[in-house]
């Protein structure tokens, strides 16, 4: 199917922000009824090419041909009236619309309601993709979020379909059914750029690939004929990065623990916890797969104690009950926290670094705070030894947190934690968006931490990651927590199984939104 | 039966200027900009549409001008907080602070001076009807207007495209702009009727509630607006119910009075100020409830980011 | 031609500096073409605004009478905004101040000990407090908007003002007229130089320098930043949104409190209907002006005091209405809004627009 007609051109394409340069003279060409893959790491450009092909970015430079014919694409409109539909990674929905809403608005003119609910309910079903044209969003589960995206690019009968990291938020069923209806499309003639960043799927469902790294396409090739190797070797460059696991000791005594956890979540929209059990030993690193969405923020909330739990005794940690304690209680007492979002929560985006090791650590630190008065002095020494041990790179002396880049910024609050050297530490999403090298230097850091004597608590949607660092693996799934297994237990075919919700104790719920 | 027609007409008359406010700003904030410049805005309406009648012996012309320049008022405030990305709340504090003066300084050679009362239009045979003819087909023409614009408003919000597009923004603005609707173009728009709204509540208070010019004579109707919008959880039915029951709270002191109850003059003055507030906290309460209701995006900045 | 905002990575300490100073040179700017479209002769008129006020001493003093009340409660307010929370009623909380504070001069006059005035000052402080702790109470409590209920128990403590001094505490040998009793010589406040200036002044410096040192050097100044910046971050470092909110409500309230018993007791040495030029709100733009930094406060309490002369010399001199004053702070507030993107924006006028989004 890769020898079909030309479809799409893209020549020269170039995009600055600030002071980077996100796409630089990128090309990329796709044929009909092709599945091409956009390979890169986070950062790389994808995203950026791709809103430029969809017209909801303005392109620095660089032509675009669309079925031979040269065009601008003015605004997403302008694209969807060519034929070109793209499914966001982090949705483009309507929380507070109904589906059919949502699908309309995506529509060049007006409809009758009526009808393009039938319209809807039609060509859902054709794909296999049920939808309710009546539900309301915010009630709605991720899968079938994903699903009205796609619906409301279909009822277009879109030449190209962008998709942008898809099964990203999918369990790995869910993901099965997506590459029938992708396969599905493609047989149709319809061609799909698919952006992603896992190997396996790409070489799995993709006839070509366009392998990109910092802003410029540096290969294309045939996925089925690469190993996963050669391609990561192409999307890293030369610097791949290996951890050294070392050998784990005996694992020593619990120090951190939750019995019976049930917590029931603020807000309309949060995941409540269910009867939590965990143990985490000295010298262990645990880590907590799932899916996004399923609890892993609400857990973190409640073990680093800035959401307070009914009962005292539901969370011990070094053999105190504190269930009822806050964040700085639990700070005194050893333990770290690495929250997933750096600016705005782990990190005050507009102060200087400095006044950022104040944030977590003026209860514990003594030298910080004297009397209720801040010591500038040395919060500011901290944040040297910081920048030098955990290299953080920087334009200038002190600079604010969101001056860094994400890597840099996660290896500083990474760093600001470990620096106290914790006895249990708990680090939710830990290289999440971060680039290959910072990833290495941040993963390693963990397993150190933990040979050394500590208990690590790792929460990760990633699973090379999960792999690579964890010594047992637990799924949490719907707000539940699986028994924690030996990493070498578990293949990805259970982890799998566990995220789509089979560990469940609890099955009632599983028809929720349909 | 005598004595309640007059109190009715006193009622649709404290609550036609809430009911004009508040349905503007209900818009507004559906499109998720938050302008607390309704006060401002519809004092200055109140000025420019009382000197305008003034001097041309128009009405009308005094609306259109009230109009004009409450519009002119809130595109400034559209072009700090979406163009420039000011923080809404502080913008919309400057905006009731510029406002309040510049009706001051325009207004000063008018204090005192007679003004023009807009004209009742009574439509015939109607409102010759016993009890509630007078009440309901004998008003002028923006207590038609404020009842139309009520039922407009509701059913492009709720019935329309545009409406439909209107409530995108106001939900996810970051969606709605990936989609390709203009977001700035679709909030200036919702901010320019949120000020020609004020504008004509302002002109309702300089040409009919009162037929003259006292300075600050909004008297703080532009808040109660604000709070009116809360109370309705953003639905313009509430809206409309809101501003009657509120409007009969704020004559309640002259009817007091008049059936010979002693209580403090002032505290009958406060009493709209206060089941304001009990009224808020009584919604606010229920956190489900305007958690749900509430645009999503209400006061936070846009930047397209191309 | 058209606009480009373009973020910078970090906020421009220049700018910081320099926003306020744009803002003002507009707001002159603007003022000037007022005089024009007025028919003033826009130098006469900018002398009589700006530059007569200060030209005597006797001005002088009555300069830092206006200032003195503007600073106190902006350098409270500042607390307030710099942690996101919107005390706008330091109007209500000043009136509540006087009130409060002039318990002991109206009922208890009798009372002249050298306690009383002490005793004055911490009733003023209370009654701000007071006021400012029902919309902290119903936001912490319910979640209800502290702006609109801040406002809106403005016109109830004007109200209440109304009652007392026209019914309760009026002056029993006063003619009728809607005043209360002349304050006692033990319950009016220290004066200096000439007689119109008195401690109040003193109180509002003693306030700067509090605040100066809370935000600059403490703990709880650091809280109160974080807080307002990003609250994510606040609740992470164990700091708590609610406690912020009072205490930044107690604090700016007790400041306006004593802002107005210093005005009843200091300035008009009795209780009258109406005792403040709109203190409370002018002290909003003080806070913006001076960037919600204690010292950016005085200077700019000292703009805007004189903006109340300027406003008076001019209707002397050149005839021009004083509600220029209004006029002159609401622009200025404007102004002072739309230079703060400087800090955090470079701006860049693009030739040919492309109708897009940015139009």
């Amino acid at each position: 199917m890769a020898s079909g007609t030309e479809l799409i051109r893209a020549k020269g394409i170039s995009k600055r922000f600030g002071e980077t340069l996100a796409n630089d003279n990128v090309d990329l060409c796709l044929n009909k009824g092709e599945i091409h893959a956009l390979l890169g790491e986070n950062g790389a450009g994808k995203s950026t090419l791709v809103k430029i092909l969809y017209g909801a970015l303005e392109p620095g430079g660089g032509s675009l041909h669309w079925k031979g014919n040269l065009v601008k694409v003015a605004n997403p409109a302008a694209a969807r009236k060519l034929g070109i539909g793209m499914v966001f990674q982090h949705f483009s929905l309507f929380e507070a619309l109904s589906v059919a809403e949502n699908i309309a608005l995506a529509l060049p003119k007006s409809v009758p309601l009526k009808q393009l609910c039938a319209d809807i309910i039609e060509v859902s079903g054709k794909y296999g993709l049920p939808l309710d044209p009546t539900a309301i969003v915010a009630d709605l589960p991720v899968g079938i979020r994903q699903r009205i995206e796609i619906v409301r690019c279909l009822l277009q009968e879109p030449d190209l379909l962008i998709m942008d990291e898809p099964t990203s938020v999918l369990t790995p069923l869910e993901a099965e059914d997506l590459f029938k209806t992708l396969t599905r499309l493609a047989d149709e003639g319809c061609a799909i750029l698919y952006i992603s960043h896992r190997l396996e799927e790409v070489q799995r469902i993709c006839h070509r690939a366009t392998i990109m790294r910092h802003g410029k396409v540096v290969g294309a090739c045939d996925p089925a004929k690469e190993t996963a190797a050669s391609l990561a070797q192409l999307m890293v460059g030369g610097d791949v990065h290996a951890v050294d696991a070392g050998a784990q000791a005996m694992p020593g005594k619990a120090l951190l623990q939750l019995t019976d956890l049930n917590h029931a979540g603020e807000g309309a929209f949060a995941v409540a916890l269910e009867s939590i059990n965990l143990s985490l030993h000295a010298g262990e690193v645990l880590a907590i797969a799932g899916i996004a969405g399923n609890g892993q923020g609400e857990l973190f909330d409640v073990i680093s104690g800035e959401v307070k739990t009914k009962a005292a005794y539901d969370i011990n940690l070094l053999g105190v009950p504190v269930g009822r304690r806050s964040i700085n209680d639990r700070r005194r007492l050893g333990a770290a926290f690495v929250p997933e979002e750096r600016l705005g929560h782990g990190a005050a985006p507009d102060l200087p670094l400095s006044e950022n090791v104040i944030l977590t650590r003026h209860a514990s630190d003594k030298d910080l705070v004297r009397a209720g008065l801040l010591s500038r002095g040395a919060a500011l020494r901290s944040e040297r030894r910081l920048a030098a041990q955990y290299d953080v790179r920087m334009a200038h002396e002190n600079p604010e947190a969101r001056a860094l880049s994400g890597g840099n910024l996660q290896k500083f609050i990474v760093g600001r934690e470990l620096d106290r050297s914790p006895r249990v530490l708990v680090i939710n999403q830990p290289t999440w968006g971060v680039d290959a090298g910072a990833a290495a230097l941040i993963r390693q850091a963990l397993i150190d931490l933990a040979r050394s004597g500590a208990a690590v608590l790792v929460i990760s949607q990633d699973l090379d990651e999960i792999y690579e660092v964890a010594d047992k693996i637990a799924v949490i799934s719907r707000g539940q927590l699986s028994e924690p297994a030996p990493k070498d237990s578990m293949n990805r075919e259970q982890i799998g199984l566990l995220m789509a919700g089979l560990g469940e104790a609890k099955q009632a719920k599983a028809g929720k939104g349909h | 039966m005598s004595a309640l027609e007059p109190m009715l007409l006193t009622i649709i008359t404290a609550s036609t200027p809430l009911l004009l406010a508040a349905i503007g700003e209900l818009v507004c904030e559906r499109s998720g900009v938050l302008n607390l410049g309704v006060e401002g805005m519809m004092i200055v309406g109140a000025v420019a549409a009382f000197g305008t009648a003034y001097t041309t012996g128009s009405p009308l012309l005094g609306i259109v001008a009230g109009m004009l320049a409450a519009v002119a008022l809130s595109l400034l405030f559209g072009f700090l907080t979406l163009r420039l990305m000011c923080n809404q709340v502080a913008t919309g504090l400057a905006l009731t602070i510029l406002g309040l003066g510049l009706s001051g300084m325009i207004g000063e050679s008018f204090v005192g001076e007679p003004g023009v009362k807009l004209s009742q239009i009574s439509i015939p045979m109607l409102s010759d009807l016993p009890l509630v003819g007078k009440v309901l087909f004998g008003q002028d023409v923006l207590v038609y207007a404020s009842f139309a614009i009520v039922g407009l408003t509701s059913y492009v919000l709720f019935r329309s495209r545009w409406g439909l597009i209107l409530r995108a923004v106001g939900d996810n603005h970051t969606s709605a702009h990936a989609l390709g609707y203009s977001v700035l173009r679709v909030r200036y728009l919702a901010v320019m009727f949120g000020g020609a709204c004020s504008g004509l509540a302002g002109a309702y208070l300089s040409l009919a509630y009162t037929p003259q010019w006292t300075e600050g004579m909004s008297a703080g109707r532009g808040w109660i607006a604000l709070a009116l919008v809360v109370f309705a959880s953003w639905r313009p039915g509430r809206v409309l119910i809101g501003a009657y029951l509120f409007g009969a709270v704020s004559i309640l002191q002259f009817h007091a009075q008049a059936s010979g109850v002693t209580l403090p003059s002032q505290l009958m003055s406060s009493l709209p100020y206060l089941v304001t507030i009990v009224v808020l906290v009584i919604i606010s309460q229920n956190r489900q409830l305007t958690k749900t209701n509430s645009p999503a995006c209400l006061g936070k900045p846009f930047s397209p980011d191309r | 031609m058209r606009l480009e905002l373009e973020k910078r990575a970090e906020t421009s300490k220049r700018m910081s500096v320099l926003s306020p100073l744009i803002a003002i040179a507009l707001t002159g700017i603007s003022v000037t073409l007022m005089f024009i479209a007025l028919g003033v002769a826009p130098l006469a008129g900018l002398h009589a605004f700006f530059v007569e006020p200060l030209t005597s001493v006797w001005s002088w003093e009555e300069l830092l009478v206006k200032a003195g009340p503007l600073v106190l409660i902006a350098v409270g307010l500042s607390v307030c905004f710099l942690s996101n929370t919107w005390n706008i009623g330091a109007e209500g909380q000043f009136t509540m101040g006087a009130i409060f504070g002039s318990v002991i001069p109206v009922l208890y006059f009798d009372f002249t000990s050298a306690w009383a005035l002490p005793l004055m000052i911490l009733m003023g402080a209370l009654g701000g407090m007071v006021w400012a702790a029902i919309p902290a109470l119903l936001r912490t409590k319910f979640n209800t908007n502290e702006i609109l209920v801040s406002l809106m128990l403005v016109y109830v403590a004007q109200y209440l003002l109304d009652f007392l001094v026209r019914g309760p505490w009026r002056d029993p040998d006063g003619f009728n007229f809607p005043e209360s009793r002349l304050f006692d010589a033990a319950h009016v406040l220290p004066k200096f130089g000439d007689g119109r200036l008195h401690l109040g002044i003193a109180l509002a410096v003693v306030a700067v320098l509090l605040i100066w040192f809370l935000l600059a050097k403490s703990l709880k100044g650091f809280e109160i930043k974080v807080i307002g910046q990003a609250p994510r971050a606040g609740r992470f470092a164990g700091f708590s949104q609610n406690r912020t909110i009072w205490f930044g409500f107690l604090l700016s309230g007790a400041f306006a409190g004593i802002a107005g018993l210093s005005e009843v007791s200091g300035a008009i040495e009795q209780l009258t209907p109406v005792i403040s030029p709109g203190y409370g709100f002018t002290a909003i733009i003080v806070a913006f002006l001076g960037r919600l930094n204690p010292i950016g406060i005085v200077f700019a309490g000292l703009l805007l005091g004189l903006s109340y002369l300027g406003g008076e010399a001019a209707q002397v001199s050149v005839g021009i209405s004083n509600k220029m004053t209004n006029v002159f702070q609401g622009m200025l507030l404007f102004y002072v809004l739309a230079c703060d993107i400087l800090i955090l924006y470079r701006l860049r006028l693009v030739r040919s627009a492309p109708a897009k989004e940015a139009s």
